[in-house]
């Protein structure tokens, strides 16, 4: 197992300097001068622009630029933003885990409710509810996340006045980060009602981002369901006399979860991904928008900095979940 | 607590709340459009930096009356200036206060080493804080303070002379801007040994002092208590940032925010609608324009200039474009601005006379291109749409239009270019109210290659622009101004196209909020029901 940790490693480095080399360079490749933006109508003289470059470092050679960001980035030095002055990594911090939060609520809805739907539709295969779960998962899956959020906001804060229309909390409330997760900090806070509202503001985010993860995880768990449920060793099952709950909760879906499971580890950069039109919607101050922004703006070191702390996290993750297969499957574990 | 419980608890408080707002502190919200950049003003160039610093936080030695572009004191009571205009003494305003906050407690009263500060550290490459936080200074760089103050002078504590290196009229105008902000000489000592931290948590004079921050989320503030112009009548204010256009105007119809940003020009009709919405109007200071290259055959050629403009019908883009919030613009300054000379005709819309003008001077199947901005403003919220119209105008008088865009940043690089083919779509929001603003910045001959985007150097126009910039006379600025404009349109380097209406929804329970032409959002002054 360890020697498996380590050569999963090994390969992260690699990758890990591929992401520098294509976040430095393409950035670089769109038209657009980060100078000039900043001045805007305005404009800014030659002199003054000649100023600005050698300030921000960029009248040197690009791969000389390139060779000094590696050199800083070692030191764990991510740069200053071009807008704000802020190091790159104190704004990722500080944003960062209201991504994060509104991730891990997604993927829990989108696993939660996907994984039965899944279940269930194999289960009642070619029946009405198969269509049913199946054509709602092809909707979901299709739905313009910009569009299913405001369609939320209109519905649910505008005509029913159930849950906010946006934002991490109401206002009444001040709550000191902590940890950056405003349901733990809520309940560090002690505060009557923070909590409550910190949930209440999750909801229509959390739906919206999860829509597409559950149409997916649901259409996977249907189709790695019908495959095992075929197989003999699910026919022996039933046929030793087992309940139906035992042989499709435990013999089928544990072997059917491998896929599901690698599919659900992808789904993570497509929750970042779709949390950069969420959070613009919700006014989520999370580092979808943040990315956007810097983007739009030629803020070089955010854009650096922000996605190769977004593909340190993904192969994270995806390092996790190998490893989890050989927990789910001993036979990938001896294999290996 | 159960998370029941506390649900149930949570949703009764926040309607609690809701429900007994008035005789609780009043708390006004706005939903702001975006984080802002930092605190101090004189290191940034975004309207929302100034909206959540220079406009709360800080005051200015002279400010904009609320809802108008007149000057009026501020930390200054008064101020002369010398016969040859080169010396400007300011006499500072006693007994004002910074405020106390959690990191800093003052010990003395705004004095003039503040305002040498304030500006030493824009001009100064020695200043300790010159480099502080990226120090670029953009916009002291942009008005030229560099060349134009040649030194800062204290009298005594209350008295500041300016020395300029050249008259300069506009001068107390640009002293009104957000760049001019007065920050707090005794606190820049104290954080020496952090000065980043100078930056993040500001220390102002203002009518709101910073209680916190979190970046995307919001900004809250309340009302400083010792404000010279007396307590503001908010207790609290609280920007909500809410990036969405669409969903600011949710919130401000779910009553979530009181006064909201910039929005959807196709929302407007509805908001007017609404019983708990109020919708403010006002002309903008901007103008949107087309400015061809008049360094190049055959736009070099007035006559030809002239007569495109008359191939253009205005009210259609207006109808179109603006959806009518705005009007038809005749000069290069908005109508609000002092000198607009309203004595100036607009060339008529005339296809058939631009048609025959155009083949009087040899022009026949001429081919051009127009540049369309890849961005909204509010002097051309949809420049795409705007170029289509004029190729479709401009088809009519027999001349065949290219649209071509460039991302925005390349878009202004190379539409400054002297060598540049084809009319521009671009424009203009006011920084101070000064014509020179306008007329100087975009039309005169050293701004060529620049943000004259028309490359236009007349001679006549650029001596009255020069003249009006040494004479401190406002009569007499007033008539040279007017003059230039009537050169302006008898050269027709641009086709004027339009001056939009800013609007602003707010709550029907805001009470004395005023538009402000600059574009800036107040908060001083305004109420709750």
């Amino acid at each position: 197992m360890l020697r498996l940790i380590f050569k999963k490693l090994g390969l992260l480095v690699p990758t890990f300097i591929g992401v520098t080399l294509t976040s430095f360079f393409f950035i670089r490749l769109l038209p657009g001068d980060p100078i000039l933006l900043l001045a805007g109508e305005r404009g800014v003289s030659p002199e003054r622009y000649n100023e600005l470059m050698v300030q921000f470092g960029y009248d040197k050679p690009v791969w000389e630029q390139y060779l000094s960001y590696l050199g800083n980035l070692f030191q764990g030095d991510l740069g200053v933003s071009i807008v704000t002055k802020q190091p790159v990594l104190q704004e990722f911090m500080t944003l960062f885990p209201a991504t994060v939060e509104l991730s891990i609520c997604a993927i829990i809805f989108a696993v939660v409710v996907g994984l039965p739907a899944g279940i269930i539709a194999a289960v009642k295969r070619g029946k009405t509810l198969d269509h049913t779960v199946m054509t709602t998962a092809l909707v979901g899956y299709s739905m313009p996340i910009f569009w299913w959020g405001l369609l939320l906001i209109i519905f649910f804060s505008g005509i029913l006045g159930w849950t906010p229309v946006s934002g991490r909390i109401s206002l009444l409330y001040w709550i000191e980060p902590v940890t950056g997760f405003m349901l733990i900090d809520t309940l560090l806070a002690d505060e009557p009602g923070a909590f409550a509202s910190a949930v209440s503001h999750l909801i229509l985010p959390t739906v919206v981002l999860g829509t597409i993860p559950l149409a997916v995880i649901a259409r996977q768990t249907r189709s790695a369901m019908l495959e095992v449920l075929d197989e003999d060793y699910v026919r022996t099952a039933r046929a030793k006399g087992l309940s139906n709950f035992r042989v499709i909760g435990i013999h089928a879906l544990r072997n059917a979860l491998i896929p599901v499971i690698t599919i659900i580890g992808l789904q993570i950069g497509v929750l970042f991904a779709g949390a950069i039109l969420t959070e613009s919607i919700f006014s989520w101050p999370g580092i979808g928008k943040w990315m956007v922004d810097s983007i739009f703006r030629r803020d070089y070191p955010v854009v650096q900095g922000g996605l190769l702390m977004i593909a340190a996290i993904v192969m994270i993750v995806n390092l996790i979940v190998d490893l989890m297969y050989g927990l789910i499957n001993p036979k990938i574990r001896h294999t290996e | 607590m159960s998370l029941k419980k506390s649900l149930l608890l949570g949703g009764s408080l926040f309607a609690a709340a809701v429900v007994a707002g008035p005789v609780m502190a009043k708390t006004l919200v706005y939903c702001s459009e975006g984080s802002p950049e930092g605190f101090t003003p004189s290191l940034y160039t975004a309207g929302t930096t100034f909206d959540a610093s220079s406009r709360q936080i800080y005051n200015k030695l002279v400010e904009f009356k609320p809802g108008t572009t007149e000057i009026v004191p501020a930390l200054a009571e008064s101020w002369e200036v010398s016969d040859d205009g080169k010396e400007y003494t300011f006499h500072l305003r006693k007994g004002v206060k910074f405020h106390t906050t959690k990191w800093f407690t003052p010990t003395r009263d705004f004095n003039a080493d503040d305002v040498i500060f304030s500006f030493d550290r824009q001009d100064n490459k020695d200043n300790p804080y010159h480099n502080v936080s990226g120090g670029t200074y953009e916009y002291f760089n942009a008005m030229d303070m560099p060349d134009l103050i040649d030194s800062i002078e204290k009298v005594d504590d209350y008295t500041v002379k300016f020395k300029l290196t050249r008259p300069e009229a506009p001068m107390i105008a640009n002293l009104a801007m957000g760049f001019a902000s007065i920050q707090s000489a005794e606190y820049a000592d104290a954080m020496l040994n952090s000065k980043e931290t100078f930056d993040q948590k500001p220390v102002g004079t203002g009518p709101f002092q910073l209680v916190a921050y979190q970046k995307d989320a919001l900004i809250r503030y309340k009302a400083n208590p010792d404000y010279w112009r007396g307590k503001a009548p908010l207790d609290n204010l609280v920007f909500a940032i809410t990036p969405d256009a669409s969903v600011r105007y949710q919130k401000l119809a779910a009553g979530e925010c009181h006064v909201m940003a910039y929005p959807n020009p196709a929302d407007l009709e509805a908001m007017s609608k609404d019983p708990n919405i109020t919708l403010l109007q006002q002309e903008g200071l901007n103008v949107g324009y087309l400015a061809y290259n008049t360094q190049q055959a055959p736009f070099d050629n007035p006559k030809v200039r002239k007569a495109l403009n008359m191939a253009i019908n205005k009210q259609a883009i207006l109808d179109a474009v603006f959806q009518g919030v705005g009007q038809v613009a005749k000069n290069p300054i908005p109508p609000t601005m002092w000198s607009y000379n309203n004595e100036v005709v607009d060339d008529p819309y005339d296809p058939e006379a631009a048609k025959a003008a155009l083949e009087a001077e040899g022009v026949t199947d001429l081919k051009m291109k127009i540049w369309a901005m890849p961005v909204q403003r509010p002097y051309n919220p949809n420049a795409r749409r705007m170029a289509e119209l004029l190729q479709a105008d401009f088809a009519k008088v027999g001349v065949d239009v290219e649209i071509v865009t460039y991302e925005w940043g390349e878009y202004l690089k190379r539409s400054a270019d002297e060598k540049r083919d084809g009319a521009v779509l671009l424009g203009w929001t006011g920084d101070n109210g000064d014509p020179d603003n306008f007329l100087a910045v975009l039309l005169s001959c050293d701004a060529v290659g620049g943000s004259n985007r028309a490359q236009w150097c007349n001679d006549e126009f650029n001596e009255l622009v020069e003249k009006a910039k040494q004479v401190s006379d406002v009569d007499e600025r007033t008539r040279l101004y007017e003059e230039a404009q009537v050169v302006f349109k008898r050269e027709a380097p641009w086709a004027t196209i339009a001056h939009s209406l800013v609007s602003e929804p707010i709550s029907v329970r805001v009470e004395n909020y005023k538009i402000d032409p600059l574009g800036g959002h107040y908060f001083y002054g305004v109420d709750l029901k």
